[in-house]
């Protein structure tokens, strides 16, 4: 379902500008402290962060699944709810990214397994929503490249 | 520099209190709190309050009386009610004052706290894509102290287990009834590892403690609870906390990351030349069931991983070497923001004062510590003395 978004061809689009590369298939934005050197996610102002692109490929770090559906506001997701896992993904000499993890059983997901950056869709029910920050297994994501 | 003393303290009861305002529950512990110092409303000299939903808590000298008292509202996250300790004892240490309260309240809508990005300095998209929500975070720290520990899901189920049973004897405990751990560790999960009994939930209450310079509280004729430490820090760096998009790379990942909690702990014990284990009983930070345990370790109690035994041998029950959470902490009482700290403190003093009935620690206990957490990375710790 994941595997077609990056492909183009359908008006989609991030939720929030500055967060996706336009590179095909794209990248996360990152922020580096002009002064420290220091790398955050998502990117604060450019006057003092320089925008740069994180690693596509890194490691679970941590997670948890949400079982719940979030209140809205702020939460824009789908009424129907389906939960989904919360994933801390390190980008290896980078900096620790807060992203869903997309295409796994919940009784799969490990600290330490390899995942890859893939932006999902909010809804998942609905090719047209937007584009949220997530991650794929590695094994998933062969396959589906292949 | 004049030792601070506690020589009164109030309570509402926590829970759900339709009909009263979380306002109306500040008064009622302040009431209590100053029958308790025996004092009147005139005689104090400052106050600090803390409320998180609740409005301010100034407006409350509209019931108390128009004194013209100094009042001091604090919002700090869940570690407002601690916050508003900490002022309170500043303003009597000084020497300015010899007596005043600190006072915390609160009253939240039912479900998981309902926060705003911008209210956390975060973008919107971040609140939009479903990651505006604490139990993620708490849920994502315990999940990897887990697999580095070695912390068992049961010992996440003992802990929420003895917080329900130490409740029964807490009249002001919300959630009263003992549950079985059998029953604790099948319940739905709410954030994994997290089943719906590992989570405290949102709730009201208030609480309110009167403090003294020493010379005052002799003059009151009340027994010597001595603050013999309070501190509150916000996070050092490389720290993972609530709402974080993103957490620093670190070197060596094999250890826990730096906390709020540790440098506070630290500190406490540092100011008050009394030792982790010269503590009878604590009080700490257990919004949810990993919390109590990695909190057992931020606050130099054990190692990391000595906690799967310290559960296993039942150290931490109230006749343990070390009781935590006597009362049944955020799990049984719930988590009115502005007042969950502050009871941390009342609960303390009622043990050390031998008033605990049912749930009171043996053996005449003589130091106490309290420590509370709260977004994003702040923390908050005391030591109490008789």
């Amino acid at each position: 379902m994941t595997g077609d978004i990056n492909r183009g061809g359908r008006d989609m689009r991030a939720i929030a500008q500055g967060l996706f590369t336009d590179e095909t298939p794209p990248r996360l934005i990152g922020g580096k402290d002009r002064q420290t050197g220091r790398i955050v996610f998502p990117c604060p102002s450019t006057m003092t962060h320089e925008p740069v692109a994180l690693s596509r490929e890194g490691t679970l770090w941590s997670y948890t699944v949400q079982r719940f559906r979030p209140k809205s506001p702020p939460y824009a997701g789908p009424e129907a709810f389906a939960p989904w896992v919360v994933a801390y993904v390190e980008l290896p000499g980078e900096v620790i990214v807060e992203a869903r993890l997309d295409d796994v059983a919940f009784e799969d997901v490990m600290v330490g397994m390899p995942v890859l950056f893939q932006p999902g869709l909010l809804d998942f029910s609905d090719p047209a929503s937007a584009l949220v920050p997530a991650f794929v297994p590695v094994r998933v994501s062969a396959e589906l490249v292949a | 520099m004049s030792d601070v003393c506690i020589v009164g303290i109030g309570i509402h009861k926590f829970g759900r209190t339709d009909g009263l305002s979380g306002l109306d529950q500040g008064v009622h512990a302040v009431r209590e709190a100053m029958a308790d110092a025996g004092i009147d409303w005139p005689q104090v000299q400052f106050a600090y309050g803390s409320s998180d939903a609740a409005g301010n808590p100034d407006t409350m000298v509209d019931r108390l009386g128009l004194t013209g008292v100094q009042f001091i509202n604090v919002r700090n996250g869940c570690a407002a009610g601690g916050s508003a300790l900490f002022s309170a004892q500043m303003a009597i240490k000084s020497g300015e004052f010899d007596l005043g309260l600190a006072v915390g309240f609160d009253k939240h809508p039912r479900g998981a706290f309902n926060a705003l990005p911008a209210e956390y300095n975060l973008p919107d998209w971040y609140g939009e894509v479903g990651q505006m929500v604490t139990t993620q975070f708490f849920a994502a720290k315990i999940m990897r102290y887990m697999s580095l520990f070695g912390i068992s899901q049961k010992s996440l189920g003992l802990v929420a287990e003895k917080a329900f049973r130490n409740a029964v004897h807490a009249p002001h405990a919300w959630r009263r009834q003992p549950v079985a751990l059998e029953e604790i560790l099948e319940a739905p999960l709410v954030s994994d590892p997290y089943t719906k009994y590992m989570f405290c939930s949102p709730a009201e209450g208030g609480v309110a403690l009167i403090l003294a310079s020493e010379k005052k509280a002799r003059e009151l004729g009340k027994p010597l609870i001595r603050l013999k430490a309070a501190t509150m820090r916000t996070r050092p760096p490389h720290s993972f906390e609530v709402f974080a998009p993103s957490v620093d790379v670190v070197a060596d990942d094999t250890r826990p990351r730096p906390t709020a909690s540790r440098i506070a702990s630290a500190d406490a014990f540092t100011a008050s030349g009394i030792g982790p284990g010269d503590i009878d009983v604590a009080q700490l930070q257990d919004t949810e069931a990993g919390a109590e345990i990695m909190h057992m370790a931020e606050n130099g109690f054990c190692a990391d991983g000595e906690q799967e035994q310290w559960l296993a041998e039942g150290r931490t029950e109230i006749g343990g070497a070390l009781p935590v959470n006597t009362d049944g902490g955020c799990l049984a009482c719930g988590e009115p923001i502005g007042a969950s700290g502050l009871r941390q403190v009342y609960e303390n003093v009622v043990q050390l004062r031998g008033d605990g009935g049912g749930r009171q620690v043996p053996g005449d206990p003589r130091t106490a510590y309290s420590h509370v957490y709260g977004a994003p990375g702040v923390s908050a710790v005391t030591i109490l003395e008789r």
